[in-house]
């Protein structure tokens, strides 16, 4: 790689003045900095479901909406279970936040074989929350009974299902759709990247990267990021299926 | 330190470089070489509007006869012209380019750090930054043309692939370039913050930092806090483009025929653009406003007027700019209620921005004063500053906006206050850390030269225009005589396009000095302006790590001019005090 010229001050001889002032590594306070970023592009997002939610005639009751469960084929939503299968989602993923936290503590510990453990689980855990968030997803738009419609090769437009009215399906706003699969497609993009991240900090506590270092900090930052997919979530699930 | 051997080829030096001082250059040239091709621009559609429908020659040879038949622009082109011209502009000149070049350039060396945190961030930073330029600039070079829906691609223009020619291709190639540049811009600020707030030499405090450093960090923290947005606003823009959502789309119709996409907002498009777009300005401004304050200071021999104040009123433009967006859409349809609101908020920005005037003219006040080209363009941009604001306060006053609401007047205010107002700021620090950057003195007598010719040019085209936004004139239209009520003032079209010329003309001075200075300029000594920061307490010359030795210790603010018992008229931050002496404010 070009470029060893910075390589050859090591980031510890940077710093030569009296005290780090946070007692914190460049590399958190950029995360730090970058979570606060992030925030924000989501909270435009959710703005702008707001902003549809709010000049809407008509908007889904989300009950009625997701009472779909793996296996179980519900026709009306009162034979279903409403927001039993994202309740689950939400679950997998904060317990993996956890699972994430002990990792974490382990390396604080510098106990490779439980960062090792508990890094494992927290894959695991977003893995199968991806999983489940594409069932969830193929789930609406796939043919006529799914909850968001089909879709139209020849208009090119999807013919949106808003929800259920006396028992009949009516027809909503289209951006209810759209911005559910715009907001849960953004966050399940950065649990993907969360997932990536992980992997590569994990082949890295094997191969004992970190132990040469000295500290598990990498840990530390993932889990930043972890936690804050996990936040994100927690918000995205508030104003999507429960408000 | 400074002097460890490491192995340097011409790649990694100065291509794929980590060090700061060389990715500041990086910047720098990218940004002249942009601005170049953005002021090219403006000149061609100023001829278009100064002389509408004249054919002329050398337009025909520029633009060829798809864009301009028998040498008359293309009103597609036209549209186009201006809409890149202001990207271009805004987003890599005064922001990549201005933030990129200094912020890279001084935070290391002002805060007394070898590099900053991170130097592979900084290089990715800079390599995102080419790519988007690139994109930008081939964008020009399709058949359908560049985007043409204006700087701030409104939908439904930017929305409907059908809309306009611009509209297809080149939108899309303006939003993946606009969303690399967003990626560039995170990184660099995620590290200009994270220098600022970590590798600060010893004694150096928040409140011994010069005023550049302090604009540079606040600047960033507003790119972190507002492009994000601008990305979401994107995304959903290219989700219209090219998945079938409807976000910003309603009630269109096409040939008659009624667009499946309904339901959408374009006013939502403008809140989340704005949201972006008025933090944007300070983004612009701020750094300006912070390399004048530290070429006014060292040439006004004094320290600077209300340091303390300086500080509190960046913060507060910075707090007060995400809460004024609302004054670029008065004319929306929002409740006046609202507007009043937004009107309120808008004008409270006076007071952090006349605080900063009147500390810089009570720095001048009884100061000796040296006039360099930098102090004179530092000058410039301060007189630019009041008289742009002045027009800002008519503009954020929704009753008196709706009156001139995109019009002419409105083009007049921000090129003289953000536009004129940062390449000033620019041009200030450029003329003034030459000597840091490249070890040699530019020429001043060319960089007086300059300065007359870009001062009087910028009035010479910016004054004029307020009369013709007064009339009503409104802006991006192809030609001005198409409607009777304009043609009273169409006679300052001309004149406004021969001061353009002018200056644009006047620019190849400054192009000049700087790349015939680059090799053949007088060598400087290492403090050649006599100044306080760290950055010329470093040796001249380009050493790998800044300082030879132990980094410098900080004893004092930057601004210790002309104190009392020295015998020069400055001290340098790293001079401890004297037994009984207290730190400067």
């Amino acid at each position: 790689m070009a470029g060893e010229v910075s390589k050859a001050i090591p980031p510890k001889d940077l710093w030569e003045g009296g005290r780090s002032p946070f007692s914190m590594s460049y590399g958190k306070i950029m995360m730090w900095f970058f979570l606060i970023s992030d925030a924000l592009t989501f909270g435009a997002f959710l703005v702008t479901l707001g902003w549809f939610r709010y000049t809407a005639d008509y908007w889904p009751v989300s009950d009625q909406v997701f009472y779909h469960i793996p296996f179980v084929h519900s026709e009306l939503p009162e034979q279903g279970f409403p927001l039993a299968y994202v309740a689950f989602m939400t679950f997998i993923l904060i317990i993996s936040s956890v699972t994430m936290v002990l990792a974490v503590e382990a390396g604080h510990r510098n106990d490779k074989k439980n960062v090792i453990k508990w890094m494992i689980a927290t894959v695991i855990g977003g893995f199968v929350f991806l999983g489940s968030q594409v069932w969830e997803w193929a789930g609406i738009i796939v043919g006529p009974d799914g909850v968001f419609g089909t879709y139209d090769d020849t208009t090119m437009q999807s013919n949106f299902l808003g929800g259920w009215l006396n028992g009949a399906p009516i027809e909503g706003p289209k951006q209810y759709a759209q911005i559910f699969y715009c907001v849960t497609g953004f966050h399940g993009f950065h649990v993907f990247s969360g997932v990536m991240i992980n992997i590569v900090i994990l082949i890295n506590v094997i191969l004992g990267t970190y132990e040469k270092r000295g500290h598990y900090e990498m840990v530390e930052k993932g889990g930043l990021y972890w936690h804050f997919v996990d936040l994100v979530w927690v918000f995205v699930f508030t104003f999507f299926y429960l408000l | 330190m400074g002097g460890a051997h490491h192995h340097e080829t011409f790649i990694s030096k100065y291509i794929f470089s980590m060090d700061h001082k060389i990715i500041g250059k990086q910047f720098l040239i990218t940004a002249i070489i942009m601005a170049v091709i953005g002021m090219g621009m403006s000149i061609l559609f100023r001829i278009q509007l100064a002389w509408p429908g004249e054919g002329f020659a050398f337009l025909n040879f520029f633009l060829g006869d798809k864009w301009a038949p028998e040498g008359v622009l293309d009103p597609n082109m036209y549209l186009a012209l201006v809409t890149i011209h202001g990207t271009i502009i805004v987003f890599f000149v005064l922001t990549g380019g201005l933030s990129g070049t200094f912020s890279n350039l001084l935070i290391p060396y002002q805060i007394g750090a070898r590099d900053m945190a991170s130097g592979f961030l900084n290089m990715l930073s800079y390599w995102l930054f080419f790519v988007s330029s690139v994109i930008m600039i081939w964008s020009c070079f399709i058949e359908t043309g560049p985007a043409s829906g204006g700087w701030t691609v409104y939908p439904p223009l930017s929305a409907l692939e059908k809309a306009m020619p611009g509209s297809g291709l080149g939108m899309t190639l303006w939003l993946v370039s606009m969303t690399v540049f967003i990626a560039s811009s995170l990184i660099g600020s995620l590290n200009y913050i994270a220098t600022v707030i970590n590798l600060r030499t010893k004694g150096m405090t928040m409140v011994r930092l010069p005023l550049t450093i302090w604009c540079f960090f606040v600047t960033a923290i507003l790119g972190v806090l507002s492009f994000p947005v601008l990305l979401s606003a994107a995304l959903l823009l290219m989700f219209d483009r090219m998945l079938g959502t409807s976000f910003y789309l309603d009630s269109i119709f096409i040939g008659g025929e009624p667009l499946a996409a309904t339901g959408g907002s374009p006013i939502l498009y403008e809140h989340l653009f704005w949201f972006l777009g008025h933090p944007e300005v300070y983004i612009i401004l701020l750094p300006a406003l912070g390399l004048v304050s530290e070429v006014v200071a060292t040439n006004s021999r004094k320290p600077i007027f209300g340091y303390r104040a300086m500080i509190l009123s960046i913060l507060a433009i910075a707090f007060l700019s995400f809460i004024v967006w609302g004054h670029h859409m008065f004319m929306t349809g929002m409740s006046p209620f609202l507007g009043t609101v937004f009107t309120f908020t808008t004008l409270l920005i006076a007071i952090p921005s006349a605080v900063k005037v009147f500390n810089y003219l009570a720095t001048l006040w009884k100061g000796n004063l040296r006039l360099t080209p930098a102090m004179l363009f530092a000058l410039g941009m301060v007189s630019l500053f009041i008289s742009g604001g002045l027009t800002g306060i008519v503009l954020g006053d929704s009753a008196l906006d709706i009156n001139v609401h995109d019009t002419y007047f409105v083009v007049a205010h921000f090129h003289i206050v953000m536009g004129a107002g940062a390449i000033f700021g620019m041009f200030a620090g450029v003329y003034h850390w030459f000597p840091r950057l490249y070890g040699r003195l530019m020429i001043p007598k060319l960089g007086y030269l300059h300065f007359w010719v870009t001062f009087v040019g910028v009035y010479g085209v910016f004054m004029p225009m307020h009369f013709i936004g007064l009339a009503g004139v409104p802006r991006r239209y192809y030609s001005n005589v198409e409607f009777e009520m304009f043609q009273d003032v169409q006679f300052i079209n001309p004149i406004i396009t021969a001061f353009a010329i002018a200056s644009a003309i006047g620019q190849l001075l400054f192009i000049f000095n700087f790349f015939y200075c680059i090799f053949k300029g007088r060598k400087s000594g290492q403090n050649p302006w006599k100044s306080n920061s760290l950055e010329w307490t470093a040796p001249v010359g380009r050493i790998h790590g800044n300082w030879v030795g132990p980094l410098p210790t900080v004893y004092r603010w930057p601004y210790d001019y002309s104190k009392p018992g020295y015998e020069e008229d400055y001290v340098p931050q790293n001079v401890p005090l004297k037994e009984g002496e207290h730190d400067g404010h």
